[in-house]
Order: structure tokens, then sequence, then C-alpha cells
């Protein structure tokens, strides 16, 4: 059994990044073109890490499974990039952003790592913007910053609301000059399906070609998989249609510990459901909570009339109007962070407060009507003109807003077909984010020695519960700034090892393995389509491992998805064939996946006696219906070990969490 | 105030079994259509049908559903993204048909991007584009100079922001009657010309990017204007203007 060595360097907390690779063995750079890196994804982080290893001169292969690496989900990120720059001078710094990500956690996150995080933030935004990276400025011509939930200053960096597009755009402009210059291959339709040890040693993997359905070896001296979150294990998702958990899943049967799988973030701001075809769920940016007052009717007789088409929100009086969020936390208001925000949401719905017209009543307003007059006299006065009329004001509001988020609002509107510069949108909780994935080191190393894992795909910065625009901050950090360094580190020692074969036993296990696994769906002749299943699966983890968990609805999880599993392998239809395009072939794979990883995280969530941001069990909560944590028993990494196809007998291993630094607290919003 | 009603249609989609054989346009009935679903689900319900009927279904692209990867396509009722403006086809809605409409479904037409499957195409083509030039040359060790060291006017950088908002869908190629690419390859060229960090390699960028446009076999651009109309992100062919300018000037002072 592996022992959990986080590898935290020795030293203040200050000083240990620099220190540490101060002292990391190198790879010269004679040796570097003999040495292969396979990476599997292109998102943010991988796309980071394959263009900067390829810099360096490694042999790259990069994998992703759209058409193009410029398409994979990071793009789909609106609101903004954290960096502790304190370009507004407004009190932020280094160890600002630490304490505040540290927090947001619920302080179930490691120090050190996120500690690293906030120091290299500075130089992501100097690297994007030398890319050409078109951030959002000011009429100085100075960067813009905006704010963000969980934070009191302003350190989000974003370019309309289409952050991830542009952030991804540099990576990939920067991932495509290697492609060009040779040192990066790029493997596009690709999916990887099993991760190739040897002796021990992640050696490389076995993908398909998507297209020809061609099953592929390929090999090298160190794996690194950034293949995303686990979101769509949900079914309904924020996340991309493809985003799948297959590559980090694999590598976990391989013997990489999975780390927090029960920690997911449920996102405020979606566009509620609107009936059972629906496919998946669209973000509405967290940064419209900057300009957005979040309520629903003071009476229950209000909201009722509002479902049935009678009233409008408009008509509702300011006076009959619950801005819950304000009530509840006047410190941070419709700025708190996302675990607190979508419960609170729950709980109004809960209570017979909805406003949505869909089988569950669940949807609450966000409104910028305050934020248009405001606004509004505020341009006019720039202006000059110090004695506005009223539809003055209100027109000068619509276009700062239409400046601003306009691109979100023509999506809500394209979506909804209603105008949410007239009326508010109609928003609800939906998932969104996980936090969970591949247990790694320091070195973000997994526990399979050569397999490093980088992005949504580790679980290494965010705790139980993920900051707002710290995600793309952390899938830039991994691949550009962390990554590089401790990949050299181990590679060092690979430097007269030569090309590693991939005619091996291994190499032909792993790709039978692979065969027969499509073998045997595709001659499964069941009944039932792939979606069928996934469906059913989404509704299971919905109802009882979503936004509020108790004792009984995990063991009655855990039971009916070991049931559906064993449907599911016996009943699925997939039809098409395997030397082929077969989008149902790829969808079958990833369910097959989705299905074991479900039942662990209502595994996890049921091991986790206490609830912390994003982890919420009802047992555990106070008078007010706030995170009741547990210190003593629960201030740990839970990090799981696969052990065979039956998922309860995985075994738990846990890695205490140590504060040095910090002083841990309850956390505080009010 | 939308309402939400159920529609039946017929669809015309055209189905070809990988590149090397010929395609046709297939006919299926699709009933209950919920007016709220988006086009893409409704090709969803349409190959859940097909499924339960153990019949293959129907290929096609796509990612976010959201109108940001790029990754869906489709012409329908002979238009890119179908008949809305400003919008991919996972932003199309069914509120957009009427009960008893027939639809027509078609992948993208053109030498550049050859049919892989169905209505999947092969866009390869304008990854090769990006490779030849779309970059700033600065290496990512993030030792660079400070984010703010050097001041970009506002309009500048809202103008390098709107053509960098290119999706790389390709509507703009298959809209084309020449099948040419001047509008994506000039939004990139314009986004980087617009900035100082990427003017210093200004010159050798335009004429790259042009070359390898021409090498993968995109038509010429002879100002019909039909790519602006159809790009989901609404590029602006001003773009191509700049372009020709930013050519003009490379090619009379490049000494390649
Ligand atoms: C709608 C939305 C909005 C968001 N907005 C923000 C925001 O404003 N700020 C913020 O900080 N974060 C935001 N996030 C979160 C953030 O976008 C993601 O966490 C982050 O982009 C993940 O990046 P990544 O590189 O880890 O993975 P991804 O970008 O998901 O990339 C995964 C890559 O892996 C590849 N891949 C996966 N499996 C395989 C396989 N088996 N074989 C081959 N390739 C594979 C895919 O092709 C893809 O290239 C948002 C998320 C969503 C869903
Ligand atoms: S220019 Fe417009 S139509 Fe052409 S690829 Fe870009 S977004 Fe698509
Ligand atoms: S699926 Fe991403 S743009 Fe349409």
């Amino acid at each position: 059994m592996t022992k959990l060595d986080s590898k935290i360097p020795e030293g203040p907390l200050a000083q240990k990044w620099t220190r540490y690779k101060d002292h990391l063995k190198l790879v010269a750079p004679n040796n570097r073109p003999k040495i292969d890196v396979i990476v599997v994804g292109t998102g943010l982080a991988g796309a980071s890490a394959a263009a900067s290893l390829g810099e360096m001169g490694y042999n790259v292969k990069a994998f992703c499974f759209q058409d193009s690496p410029r398409r994979a989900h990071s793009i789909a990120a609106q609101g903004g990039i954290n960096a502790a720059k304190n370009y507004q001078n407004d009190g932020d710094s280094v160890y600002r952003l630490f304490y505040d990500t540290i927090k947001g956690g619920d302080y179930r996150s490691r120090e050190a790592n996120v500690h690293r995080l906030a120091e290299v933030s500075g130089n992501i935004i100097d690297q994007c913007v030398a890319q050409g990276v078109p951030f959002a400025r000011e009429y100085g011509g100075l960067l813009d910053n905006r704010s963000f939930g969980g934070t009191q200053v302003q350190r989000t960096f974003y370019a309309a609301g289409q952050t991830g597009q542009q952030l991804l755009l540099g990576a990939y402009s920067a991932l495509s000059r290697q492609i060009g210059l040779g040192r990066v291959k790029m493997y596009n339709r690709h999916e990887m399906l099993e991760l190739v040890k040897v002796d021990g040693k992640a050696r490389g993997i076995i993908a398909r070609n998507l297209v020809t359905g061609a099953i592929e070896r390929h090999s090298a001296h160190a794996v690194v998989i950034a293949s995303g979150g686990y979101g769509n294990v949900f079914f309904l998702s924020t996340n991309a249609m493809g985003s799948n958990v297959t590559a980090a899943w694999k590598v976990h049967k391989q013997g990489a510990y999975f780390a927090n799988p029960c920690y997911v973030q449920i996102h405020p701001t979606c566009i509620p459901v609107h009936g059972t075809n629906q496919s998946k769920l669209t973000l509405m940016s967290e940064s419209l909570r900057n300009s957005g007052r979040i309520w629903v009717p003071k009476k229950k007789e209000d909201a009722e009339a509002i479902r049935a088409g009678k009233l409008k929100p408009t008509q509702i009086k300011e006076e009959d109007r619950d801005y819950y969020l304000e009530r509840r936390y006047p410190a941070f208001g419709n700025l708190v962070p996302r675990d607190v925000a979508s419960r609170a949401a729950k709980e109004r719905c809960d209570a017979g407060f909805g406003i949505e017209a869909n089988d569950t009543n669940e949807g609450v307003y966000l409104d910028f009507s305050t934020e248009i007059q405001t606004k509004g006299k505020q341009t006019a006065y720039a202006k000059g003109n110090h004695n506005p009329t009223a539809e003055e004001i209100t027109a000068l509001g619509k276009k700062w807003l239409e400046e601003k988020y306009g691109n979100l609002f023509t999506m809500y509107q394209k979506i909804t077909d209603e105008n949410p510069y007239e009326t508010p949108m109609k928003i609800y909780p939906a998932v969104h984010y996980t936090m969970g994935g591949v247990w790694v080191d320091y070195n973000l190393q997994s526990t399979i020695p050569g397999c490093f894992v980088a992005g949504e795909a580790n679980f290494s910065d965010h705790g139980a519960n993920r900051l707002g625009a710290s995600a793309l901050m952390q899938g830039l950090a991994d691949g550009y700034f962390v990554l590089p360094y401790t990949i050299s580190n181990y590679l060092a020692d690979d430097i007269r090892t030569g090309k590693i074969s991939t005619d091996s036993p291994e190499f032909a296990e792993a790709e039978n393995k692979v065969k027969s696994a499509i073998d045997k769906f595709l001659k499964n002749n069941g009944t039932k389509s792939v979606d069928y299943f996934h469906k059913k699966l989404g509704h299971i983890m919905w109802n009882k491992v979503g936004m509020a968990r108790k004792e009984q609805g995990l063991k009655e999880a855990i039971q009916e998805i070991a049931k559906l599993r064993e449907e599911f392998q016996k009943d699925v239809y997939v039809p098409g064939e395997a030397n082929e395009l077969n989008p149902e072939l790829e969808k079958v794979l990833r369910v097959a996946d989705f299905m074991e990883l479900g039942q662990l995280m209502a595994q996890d969530a049921l091991q986790r006696k206490e609830s912390c941001g994003g982890h919420f069990r009802e047992e555990y909560q106070d008078a007010e219906g706030e995170t009741l944590r547990d210190d003593t028993n629960f201030k740990f990494v839970g990090a799981w070990e696969y052990n065979g196809s039956d998922i309860s007998t995985e075994v738990l291993h846990k890695e205490e969490l140590v504060y040095e630094e910090i002083k841990i607290a309850a956390r505080n919003y009010k | 105030m939308s309402t939400t009603k159920n529609i039946n249609i017929t669809l015309k989609i055209w189905r070809q079994k990988n590149a090397q054989s010929k395609g046709n346009l297939e006919t299926y009935q699709l009933n209950n259509v919920s007016t709220s679903s988006s086009f893409l689900e409704m090709l969803d319900q349409l190959n859940e049908q097909l499924v339960n009927e153990r019949k293959e279904p129907v290929a096609f692209d796509h990612d976010c559903r959201e109108g940001i990867c790029g990754m869906c396509s489709l012409y329908i009722n002979g238009r890119a993204h179908g008949p809305d403006t400003g919008i991919t086809t996972c932003q199309l809605h069914m509120r957009m048909f009427n009960d008893g409409d027939t639809i027509y479904v078609e992948p993208w037409r053109s030498t550049a991007f050859p049919v892989i499957k169905d209505l999947v195409v092969d866009r390869s083509s304008f990854d090769r584009i990006q490779q030849a030039g779309g970059f700033v040359s600065v290496n990512t060790s993030g030792r660079t100079m400070d984010a703010n060291a050097i001041p970009v006017p506002k309009a500048d950088a809202d103008k390098a922001f709107e053509a960098a908002a290119c999706i790389g869908c390709g509507a703009c190629v298959a809209t084309c009657k020449n099948g040419s690419a001047m509008l994506f390859v000039s939004a990139k060229v314009s986004q980087f010309a617009l900035l100082p960090q990427g003017k210093v390699e200004a010159t050798d960028r335009v004429l790259n990017m042009v070359r390898q446009m021409d090498e993968e076999g995109f038509g010429n651009c002879t100002n019909t204007g039909a790519c602006e109309v159809e790009c989901p992100k609404g590029i602006s062919i001003e773009n191509i203007a700049r372009m020709n300018r930013e050519y003009l000037s490379a090619s009379a002072t490049s000494d390649k």
C-alpha cells in the first residue's frame, strides 16, 4: 500500500516554492528531445503544459477528443481569472488571495499548494498579455478588474463574458506555435481509454482514433492527465456535452488515488431546467452578481401567481420582495460564495417561494433594475448631465449593462425568449465544477510515478469549494508554471532510459482490455440507449448526492447506482461499429466510468460526517442552516484506492491537513 | 413572453457513411418536439428515436452547446447555423419553426472541409493556418514584463477583442460561394495587428497565414460579404480590409 506523502517542502510558507524550485533536478537542453511526454487534454491546463514542455524541447504528444484543441471545455468559461496584482489598490496581495482561497474552500485545501497558486497568479496575467490576450481595459489603457464572490477586493481580470475563450485561445496559440515548430504532435479526435504502466511507472496510453476507430499505442516517459472535471456524472450540468471522467478514472483504476470525489460545486446562477429533453444547463456568469440582486417574493401567494402566469415580477412592489442574500449576509450580500448562494436559493424554493413554472418550481430572480438606475445616473453625471430625465437614466443604464454583459444577456434571451433588460432573469443552481479529482502531491504527481494530473482533473487547490475565477488561474498555473519544473525533476532520472517500446506485454494487455470493452458493448444487444441510463444515473445523483445529502439518501444512492450499473451492463444498446466514427460508442464508454464514479461519490459523501463547502449534510447544520464543519475528525483529504470492480470495496486513505499559517475558523460571510 | 408548445416536423438529413462513400438525403418524421428545445436537443430526440428503432443515429459535431466552442456546424434550410442571426446552431431554438415544417439539414460544404460522416466535417485546415502564424512568439516563462507596462488604448483593445471573438466554426467558409476563409484568417491577423504585442511580427504573420490558407485550398475572396452575414460572432469584413492592407504592405517590405 502506498503511503500518502504530500511532499510539501520544508521552510516558511512564502518561500517554499522558490526554495524548492531552486533545488529541483533539471534536464539539460540536449537531453530533452530524447524524452517523450504525453499530455491528455488541451484545455487551459493541458494546452499550457504541452506548449511549455514543447518549448523546453521535450517531445510532446497532445490529445483531445474534440476536432481541435481550441474547443476544450475551458473555452466556455465566462467571468474571469483571479490574480493578486492589486492594480486597483484595494488592499489585495498574494497573502490575501491565498487566504481567501483557503477560507473559500472551507479549510479543506493544502496551504502550500494554495500559496504557490497565489504567488504565480500575477505572472499568468503578464504571460497572457504578452501573448496578445485582449483583456478588458479602462480608458487610460490599463487593465480593468471586477469583483467575484467570496472576496472583498477587485482582482478578477476579464474579457467581456468570454474570458475562458480568450485565455484558451492564448494557450492554443502557444500550443499551435509548438505544433508548427514540430515539437508537439497533436492528436485531435482521439480519446485516451487506458493508461499503460511498465514496472509500476506510467509509460504510455491506449487511445482510440475517433474517426477511424483504430486503437493506438502511444508510449512516453511521463503522462500528464489534464482531462477536466466530472460534473457530467449528473447528466445535466454546465459542462460541455463531451466532458467526462474517463481519463482520470482509468488512471484511478490503475492505482492513482481519487481524492474528495464528493466535493461538487453547484453554481447558483444558471438558467432553470425547462423540460425532459434538456441536454445541458447554461451558466449565467457569476460576474452578474456584481450588478444583479437576487430575490423571490415575500408572499407565497405572489410566488404562486407568478408561476401560474398571472403576475409578472415587475409588478411585485419593492417591499414585497425578499432579497434573501442581502437579508442573511449583509457583509457580502449578493457576493457570498457559490455554495452559500446555492443553498440559500434551494432553501427559499423548498419553502415554496420558487418562481419557475417547471416540475419543481425551482427558480429565483436575478434583477438588474437597481443597477440600471445607479449606473444610468453615474454615466449621466460623468457626461456632464447633472439633471437627467428618468428615460435618459434608464437608457444610459441599459447601455452600461450591455457593454459589461452584452453577450450574456443575448445568450439568455436566445435561450429563454425573455429580455433581461426589461424583466429579471430567472436562475437556479446547477452542477458546475468538481473540486475532487485525482490525488496529487505538491509536484502534481499522482500515486503512480510518472503520472501527473493538472487542472480540474486533480483535487489540489480548492478544498471543498472553489471561488469564482480561480479555476482558470489554477489551470494555467499548473500548466505554465508548476509542471514544467516538477516534471523535469522526475524526468531527470530518465535521460538514459531511451525510447519506451510499445511492443511490450503491458501495452498488448492494455490494448486488449480496451478492445474487449468495446466489443462487449457493441455485441451487448440490449434494449435501451446510453442516454436512458445516463439520465437515470443523473437523477439519482441530483436527488441524493446533490446540493443536500443525508445518510439515508446516500445509502440508498449507493444501492441504486450499483443496481443501475448492472442493468446498464446487461441492457444497454450501442448501434454501429468499432471501426468508424461512432458517437454512441464514445458515450457508452464514458457512462460506464460515470457509473463507478457516481457510487464512489456517494460513499465519500457518506463517510464525511460533516458539512463543508459544497458538501452539505443535512444532519450537520446549525440553527440558521449554515454548514457545521468538524475539524477534529474530518480535517483531512479523503483519497480512495481502487480495489476491484466492486466499488464498495475501495479503501479510504487520509491525508491530514496541517494549518501552520492560517488560523482555522468558522467561515463567516455575515 | 414565450409559450412552449409541441410541433411535428419532417427532417431531410444528409447521411453519408464515411469520407469515401456517396451520401444522400434521408427523410425522417419527428413528432412532439418542444418549441423550447434547442435544435440540437431536437436532433438528440431524433437519435433517441433512431436508436430505439435499432437504426444508426445521425452523427453531428457539438460540445459546449452554448455558442462558444465552435464545434457545432450544420447547414439548415440553406443557411449556415440556420434561420436566425448572430447565433450558432446549438443556440438555435425550435421556436423558430412551425408545426408541419420540413427542415433540411446538411453538413458544411467546402473543398477544404471534407465530410467525415453524415454532418461531421474535417476543419483541421483551420488549425494548420493558426500553426503557420496565429501567435505571438513569446516563450511561456511568464518572465515577460508587467501586464500594465504597455497601456493599450481602450478602442484598440476593444476592436482586438471583437476580432478575437471568432470561434473558428467555419460558417464563413461554408456560406461563401468561393469557399474563402478570409473572414476567419483576417480576424486572427487583425487581433494581433491591433495590439502592440502583436505588431512586432505582423509582417511575417500575415504572409505565413495567407500562404497556408492558399495551400489548404480555400477560395479567393470576391467581397460578396456573405460571410459577415452568417458569422455567429459578428466578425466584421472590416477585418478583411485590414488584412489586405497588412498583406500588401508586408509583401512590399518583406525580403522573403
Ligand atoms: C460554463 C462554465 C463557465 C466557467 N467560468 C469560469 C470562470 O469564469 N472562471 C474560472 O476560473 N473558471 C470557470 N469555469 C471553470 C473552468 O472553466 C474549468 O474548471 C477549467 O477550464 C478546466 O480546465 P481544464 O484544462 O482542467 O479542462 P478542460 O478545459 O475541460 O479540458 C479538458 C481537455 O481534456 C480532453 N480530454 C478529456 N478526456 C479525454 C480523453 N479521455 N482523451 C483525450 N482527451 C480527453 C478534452 O478534449 C479537453 O481538451 C467555468 C466552467 C464552466 C462549465
Ligand atoms: S469568422 Fe465567424 S463564421 Fe468564420 S469561423 Fe470565425 S466565428 Fe465562424
Ligand atoms: S456546440 Fe459549441 S458552439 Fe455550438
